[in-house]
């Protein structure tokens, strides 16, 4: 392999558009790729949570009133889609990734600048079309897993158009992952070891595995399903002698890593967070680095416990059944890690720091009822129930979203410059913390005594309970309103934050904010200990 | 998107920025074909699932015709070792060696795909007649399509290796260093391919 200087990557830079206008061009700035991720992933947010906010209305009442039986089934489908796919996905490891990554290693952008707004470039589109679909003949209707026959017997156009989104997502998703990789393995620093990372880094290098592993199956496997639709084969139709749980095996074998792909990230991100604010070392750093490895080697053997009610013969329940409790050892671990990180620290009861903690409090209760569900017999009670849409929102919402608040709250100042609003944060809190309970706690019941999901009626029994539920929805859409009025205000008449408002140790606090289009206007600081609180005082004399 | 104006600011702005590190497009490179071998893994394991589970309709088992594909096989582990020779060739910088070798390389692979059609118009099924058609048609048609791929690059940088103005030296092997490896992959995707479909 040769040496060799690279000309474009660092001084292409200083041809880009300045001002408002870089956000809307072909950049090649890791920063403003980061920022276009964030605020075009946030856009989706707001049209998926729309999405949301009507599920919820419909099902106030037991009929389906408020709209057609088919108009639910494609609101519930292009809501699963543009969250996953357009919102946490891209946000968690495209925004975050992106900005945080460079700085973490000591370099002066990403690996490949160009493919990396090659895929950023690929997602307005692909969502674009993926919610104009709903205006051509109606958008998809067959869920966010799309499993055949349904996918293949509904109306074709809106399906085919989903599968091109989700097919040019995935190639997104997968550019951004080899990206991720060579970026954390080949950019570091001189001198940089492995090991003194922050654990961002090597949540990043996980979860990029994990992508570049699985999400190809996915790619082969919608491109079969849409031969199935196109051309009248037969891989999953059984009439033509197709096998449909081939699909699901394929699919889970991406899906289910995908949920590790929206998780591992924020497991990342909230490990920078705490440290910083509870003013104490990340405990346990080398158990938290064998952890999130141990979550990706896991995560690929995990994928049968979608399906024990697929006919999946005895053998494979119990192997996936034990290889999914399996996964609750590093994960227990990650969370005792983060609490013992807290004990005893200098807490500063702040908006990210509450996020935080949201989340914490949160995703234990998610990951208690993930082990309930690996076990074969209550999940077969429970399986397609209001519990499982708990169960999953419990993860990505008071788990991912929670902590893509609490990161937006942490970098808001290196970004801009300015603080946000901290009682407007607090206020953003307690009303999401308050209304995501409200909404979703009330579900795990719904589930238990047998309402299915993805259904616009529902048993009369069940009605109060899931006025419940739409007034924690209500409420969550409310809680956009501060956080919105909040950032909009900031950005132009916040408070200056100087340069490191935390007083935080990791790299990316150690240049100005806004950081210069170089990173640093000399050469990158080597940060060999990213968390060591408590001995800076020492460090200075 | 940059002009000759702003190629000059570059290498104004180089002596500035004067940092160099390591070159690991090779590095990308071999992650995105791990990325691609995982689509063809997917395939495979399709493929391999519906032989073990989903038993075929009477009439519908076909005793595949050996001779094309054993050719095709053969074509492509020669052109592997003739895209060899060119790399071997132009870092002794004989780059008229290299190009013809690249032009016999894209030739052979032309070859097979050529014999991938000619087997395709004779084979008793069509896509849709039943499971195993599709799957058939699906994998080679899918490693088809990387042949045609990697043809059309072989082209471009068998144009590229030209005396005058070419951009592939031995001094930037990396477009030849890349392209082979990827046509390296497709082959060894064509063996397990061969294996699976025709002789199991």
């Amino acid at each position: 392999m040769t040496i060799s200087i690279d000309p474009q990557k660092t001084n292409n830079e200083s041809l880009q558009p300045k001002g408002w206008f870089r956000y809307f061009s072909f950049s090649l700035d890791h920063k403003v790729i980061g920022i276009q991720y964030l605020v075009c992933g946030f856009l989706f947010y707001l049209i998926g949570g729309t999405l949301a906010s009507a599920i919820r209305i419909e099902l106030t009442s037991p009929m389906s009133d408020f709209m057609p039986r088919d108009v639910y089934n494609q609101v519930l489908t292009l809501h699963g889609t543009i969250m996953i796919f357009l919102w946490i996905v891209p946000v968690v490891n495209g925004a975050f990734g992106n900005y945080l990554i460079p700085f973490y290693v000591g370099a002066r952008d990403m690996a490949f600048p160009r493919l990396n707004a090659v895929a950023f470039w690929l997602i307005p589109p692909s969502g674009l079309m993926l919610v104009a679909s709903y205006f051509v003949d109606g958008a998809a209707q067959a869920g966010w897993t799309a499993y055949p026959p349904l996918s293949i017997t509904t109306p074709q156009s809106g399906q085919i158009i989903w599968i091109l989104s989700v097919l040019l997502l995935g190639g997104s998703s997968i550019f951004g992952g080899i990206n991720f990789i060579a970026t954390i393995i080949k950019l570091r620093r001189p001198g940089l070891k492995l090991m003194q990372l922050p654990m961002y880094c090597w949540a990043m290098l996980g979860t990029s595995l994990l992508v570049v592993l699985s999400t190809p199956v996915l790619a082969g496997t919608l491109i079969l399903l849409s031969f199935d639709i196109i051309a009248n084969t037969g891989f999953f139709n059984p009439v033509l002698g197709g096998n449909v749980v081939v699909y699901q095996h394929l699919f889970w074998f991406y899906s289910h890593p995908a949920v590790y792909i929206m998780v591992l990230p924020a497991f990342g991100l909230v490990s920078e967070i705490l440290p910083v604010h509870a003013r104490k070392p990340l405990f346990g750093y080398t158990t938290m680095v064998f952890s999130i490895m141990g979550i990706v080697v896991l995560g690929l053997v995990v994928w049968a416990h979608h399906m024990f009610t697929s006919g999946t013969p005895p053998w494979m329940r119990l192997f996936f059944t034990i290889a999914t409790a399996f996964i609750a050892v590093p994960t227990g671990i990650k969370f005792f890690n983060w609490v013992a990180t807290l004990w005893g620290g200098k807490i500063s009861i702040n908006s990210a720091m509450l996020f935080s903690c949201g989340f914490i409090i949160n995703f234990v209760f998610g990951g208690i009822t993930g082990v309930a569900l690996a076990q074969v017999p209550f999940d077969i009670h429970v399986h397609d129930t209001y519990f499982v849409v708990a169960h999953f929102h419990y993860i990505v919402y008071g788990g991912t979203v929670f902590i893509i608040f609490s990161s937006i709250y942490h970098w808001f100042p290196k970004v801009t410059g300015k603080m946000l609003n901290e009682k407007l944060g607090i206020l953003h809190f307690i009303i999401t913390f308050i209304g995501f309970n409200l909404c979703f706690a009330p579900q795990h019941w719904l589930g238990l005594n047998g309402m299915p999901r993805r259904v616009a009626e529902y048993d009369p029994q069940f009605q109060f309970v899931n006025q419940i539920s739409s007034l924690g929805a209500l409420l969550m859409a409310i809680s956009t309103i501060p956080f919105l009025i909040n950032v909009l205000l900031s950005v132009r008449n916040g408070k200056d934050a100087g340069d490191n408002p935390w007083n935080a140790l990791t790299p990316e606090w150690l240049t100005s904010s806004p950081p210069p289009v170089e990173n640093w206007e000399g050469e990158a600081p080597l940060v060999e200990e990213p968390y060591g609180y408590g001995k800076e005082i020492s460090e200075q004399k | 998107m940059t002009t000759l104006d702003s190629s000059k600011e570059i290498q104004k702005n180089n002596s500035e920025v004067n940092e160099t590190h390591e070159d690991f497009r090779m590095f990308g490179l071999v992650t995105f074909l791990i990325a691609d071998g995982m689509t063809f893994a997917g395939f495979f394991a399709a493929y391999l699932t519906y032989k073990a589970v989903n038993p075929l309709p009477d009439g519908a088992i076909y005793e595949l015709e050996l001779p094309i594909p054993t050719l095709n096989t053969i074509l492509l582990l020669v052109s592997s070792a003739t895209f060899h020779k060119a790399g071997k060739a132009l870092l002794k910088d004989k780059n008229s060696d290299s190009q013809k070798w690249l032009f016999f390389t894209a030739f052979l692979g032309l070859i097979f795909l050529i014999c991938q059609l000619f087997e395709y118009f004779h084979l008793p099924f069509g896509l849709t007649d039943n499971l195993f058609a599709s799957t058939f048609y699906a994998l080679t048609g899918f490693h088809g399509l990387h042949v045609t791929l990697g043809t059309l690059m072989i082209l471009i940088i068998a144009w590229q290796s030209r005396i005058n103005g070419g951009r592939l030296t031995s001094q930037n092997m990396f477009p030849l260093e890349a392209v082979e490896l990827y046509w390296h992959f497709v082959d060894g995707i064509w063996v397990i391919l061969f294996i699976i479909l025709y002789l199991l």
